[in-house]
């Protein structure tokens, strides 16, 4: 009797089933969980995880934390599709505003007690906090990093009786002593995926800051500065005098440039003999250094000074930058997660991890694991010009029309004046929606 | 494992579960029910559409109505308003390098044609020349299982082998490797726009690293062709003194032309619909831009929902001529039984 006995497997089947979801509800007293999206892998991710156990430890509430390196397709398509996470964190608040003004992420006012954020976190991070301007809380930022820091293996100067450049004339200096001595003074690697060419644009918006200060600069990021004007037509220049005339100022040449991936940067710093001397990235990077190399010592295996001045007029400009956070389904579980990444319990967890700055005022600066992040974390506090990334707030077909002029710039510093003429066109368009 | 987020959400798992197959079977018991309460003569007529049913309505539920909603966005901006052809004016625009041209120059010029060539020359060959030997199995098995690699893995992999270090370091990848061993300066394959910036070889690059991950479906299906050609017919030409090229030109190919016309027409539109390969190694940076990663990108990145169905549609209009042979090529065959 083969149906008779199909009909009891299934039925077997069905009471198990019932059975396991009888247990699985009466067994646990669950307090719910949070889904979570963000960009975090590897070390990142490892940080992210330490950071919320304290917080599923005291409340019982589980976090599912799902990863993407293509957060803005996924998150498009989850909100579209009405299935977005609880909360996600972005490393541009760009695309978190845009679900802002769609209407499809919940101010955070209720979550997070206002006054006391702007007690305890830098204005500049409050209002970034606020794309709107309605007053509403959409975004907190979790940590920051500092960019335009220059990274430099101090044993490497020293042999070669280098000094840490304090003016942009002495930067040029040196790196024309570099390449007298037959070396290449710069290592710069652009290839990140469907993001490549964002660590060209950290040169471009520290150089358009320092070089013209926070009026261009943040008519640049409203799409209200043409790219062809002179002002960022000459910071495309300046970042071409980096490069070199035939990109012989970087290790390895324009196609190296372009088919290395950003972590990998230092490698070619660290090699003996050096191939390189100097490279620009922001303060996260150290954690590249040392997962690739483990036996790296902060401070006395790498070192930054920051970028120095391009003009008297904007002294100690820096651009910042840090992953913000923002909610989509507002459950109690989920303003609990937001209100707790504020604290500067949570984000002193961040810190000591290495790679991030607190926004947190009141962690303490002995949390931070090495002498370096400590200093870069007074840099965020004494920047007397701080703004926020360029192009991490421009629409995102500005953003990726930039990065990829800046690698047709790369592969040939001719064009520049095409380059800059095709965006302006988009930028013609990509303010418009 | 935690699998407790299974039962997070137990009535759309009661649902999934029981539901489904429920209404499955009531649907089937319900609608036999029916027709058989029919007059005898009419019973033949419904029935297929009892069965063929659910598959309708999937199909146009899900291919449709989403292709025809898709011709509507595409002609509105993306408030909703009427704008005509616009959407198209701008992505054709600006030709030879604005708008989707690279895309539609790499999908037609570079893709349609050497992906497809190189997937039948290679397919082809190898199923010719394998059938002469007798670990044909084996090498067959071999050459076939990159199919079972994702584009995604297999961009990956590829990007490994073209992997790029500035002449004088030691060369990780493997085919710069090779280059510099015969003293060649190392080439950045997936970067390098040669000639002149125009962009052929790391769109080559990326063929090739396709080619690779599909040619074991052309061998098994072209091989398959081969075993059908009845042996007499080799050996009857062999009689007449033909030799084994004559044979290959003159016997072996023609009676092969319907597969291989078929097959042909299957990669075609594989490579006006290629994405993962050239979304892993490039990301159509470097004028390696196609259709499909064009219209991701203008949805996912651009949040450009009209221009991204104006692209979805001219690739649309870029298969219709391709499923139009296929059809036809396929009545052609059927009525030659």
């Amino acid at each position: 009797m083969r149906s008779s006995s199909l009909i009891r497997a299934v039925v077997v089947a069905l009471a198990a089933i019932f059975a396991a979801v009888a247990c699985g509800t009466g067994g646990t007293q669950s307090a719910g969980s949070v889904k979570v999206i963000a960009v975090w892998t590897g070390q990142e991710q490892a940080a992210f995880m330490a950071v919320v156990k304290p917080f599923t430890d005291s409340t019982g509430i589980k976090i599912s934390y799902e990863s993407t390196r293509d957060e803005d397709a996924i998150l498009t398509s989850r909100v579209a599709a009405g299935n977005p996470p609880d909360l996600a964190a972005a490393p541009s608040p760009q695309l978190l505003t845009q679900f802002a003004k769609q209407g499809k992420v919940v101010a955070l006012n209720d979550a997070v007690d206002v006054n006391a954020l702007q007690q305890s976190t830098a204005k500049t991070w409050v209002d970034l906090g606020e794309p709107l301007h309605d007053g509403k809380l959409y975004q907190i930022f979790s940590w920051a990093a500092v960019k335009g820091l220059i990274w430099y293996d101090p044993k490497n100067f020293s042999a070669k009786g280098y000094n840490v450049p304090n003016s942009w004339d002495s930067l040029q200096a040196l790196q024309t002593t570099i390449k007298g001595a037959g070396t290449t003074p710069w290592c710069i690697t652009v290839n990140s995926g469907s993001a490549s060419g964002w660590p060209a644009s950290d040169w471009l918006k520290e150089i358009v800051l320092s070089q013209s200060g926070p009026d261009v600069y943040d008519k640049w990021v409203a799409g209200t500065q043409k790219w062809t004007s002179p002002e960022i037509k000459q910071a495309w220049q300046t970042f071409g005098q980096i490069l070199g005339p035939n990109d012989a100022n970087v290790y390895g040449g324009s196609q190296y440039v372009l088919a290395t991936d950003f972590g990998a940067v230092g490698t070619p710093m660290f090699a003996s003999p050096p191939k390189c001397y100097m490279l620009n990235q922001a303060s996260f990077i150290t954690s590249f250094f040392t997962s690739a190399n483990p036996a790296l010592q902060a401070g006395t295996d790498f070192n930054f000074f920051p970028l120095p001045d391009l003009s008297s007029q904007f002294t100690g400009a820096h651009v910042v930058a840090g992953d913000s956070w923002s909610m989509f389904h507002e459950t109690s579980q989920a303003k609990q997660l937001i209100k707790y990444l504020t604290t500067a319990d949570a984000q002193a967890i961040w810190v000591k991890r290495g790679g991030k700055l607190a926004v947190n005022k009141q962690v303490n600066l002995n949390d931070y694991p090495d002498v370096l992040s400590k200093e870069s974390a007074q840099i965020i506090v004494n920047t007397q010009i701080a703004k926020y990334d360029a192009t991490d707030n421009m629409p995102a077909d500005m953003r990726s029309a930039a990065w990829k002029g800046l690698l047709d710039f790369i592969q040939n510093q001719s064009k520049l004046d095409s380059i800059l003429k095709s965006l302006d066109t988009v930028q013609a368009s990509a303010y418009k929606s | 494992m935690d699998f407790s987020i299974l039962l997070q959400d137990i009535p759309t798992l009661l649902v999934v579960i029981i539901g489904v197959p429920a209404v499955l079977v009531a649907y089937i018991v319900g609608g036999e029910y029916l027709i058989r309460r029919l007059p005898d003569e009419n019973r033949p007529q419904v029935r297929p559409w009892l069965w063929v049913g659910p598959a309708l309505v999937i199909v146009g539920g899900i291919l449709l109505l989403p292709a025809i909603a898709t011709v509507i966005q595409s002609v509105q901006d993306n408030h909703g308003n009427f704008v005509g052809l616009q959407n198209y004016a701008t992505q054709l625009a600006d030709f030879p390098s604005g708008g989707s041209w690279i895309a539609i120059r790499n999908n037609v010029l570079i893709w349609l044609i050497f992906y497809t060539l190189f997937v039948l020359a290679f397919g082809l060959a190898l199923a010719v020349l394998f059938d002469r030997v007798g670990y044909e199995t084996l090498v067959k098995t071999l050459i076939f299982m990159p199919m079972a690699i994702s584009s995604v893995a297999l961009g990956v992999i590829w990007k490994f082998m073209y992997w790029y270090q500035p002449a004088g370091a030691s060369q990780t990848g493997t085919l710069n490797a090779f280059v510099t061993f015969f003293h060649h300066e190392p080439v950045a394959w997936l970067q390098d726009q040669w000639p002149n910036g125009i962009g052929i070889l790391d769109n080559l690059a990326v063929v090739t690293a396709a080619t690779w991950g599909i040619v074991g479906f052309s061998m098994v299906i072209l091989s398959a062709a081969l075993k059908g050609i009845p042996g007499e017919l080799l050996e009857a030409a062999r009689v007449d003194g033909a030799g084994e090229l004559t044979i290959f030109r003159r016997v072996i190919f023609p009676l092969m032309m319907p597969t291989i016309v078929v097959v042909g027409t299957t990669l075609v539109i594989f490579a006006l619909k290629i994405f993962g390969e050239v979304y892993v190694m490039t990301n159509g940076n470097y004028n390696t831009d196609v259709l499909a990663l064009r219209m991701f990108n203008l949805l996912y990145l651009s949040h450009n929902n009209a221009a991204a169905s104006a692209v979805a549609i001219i690739l649309l209009i870029a298969v219709i001529p391709v499923l139009i042979f296929n059809l036809r090529q396929f009545r052609a065959v059927e009525a030659r039984r």
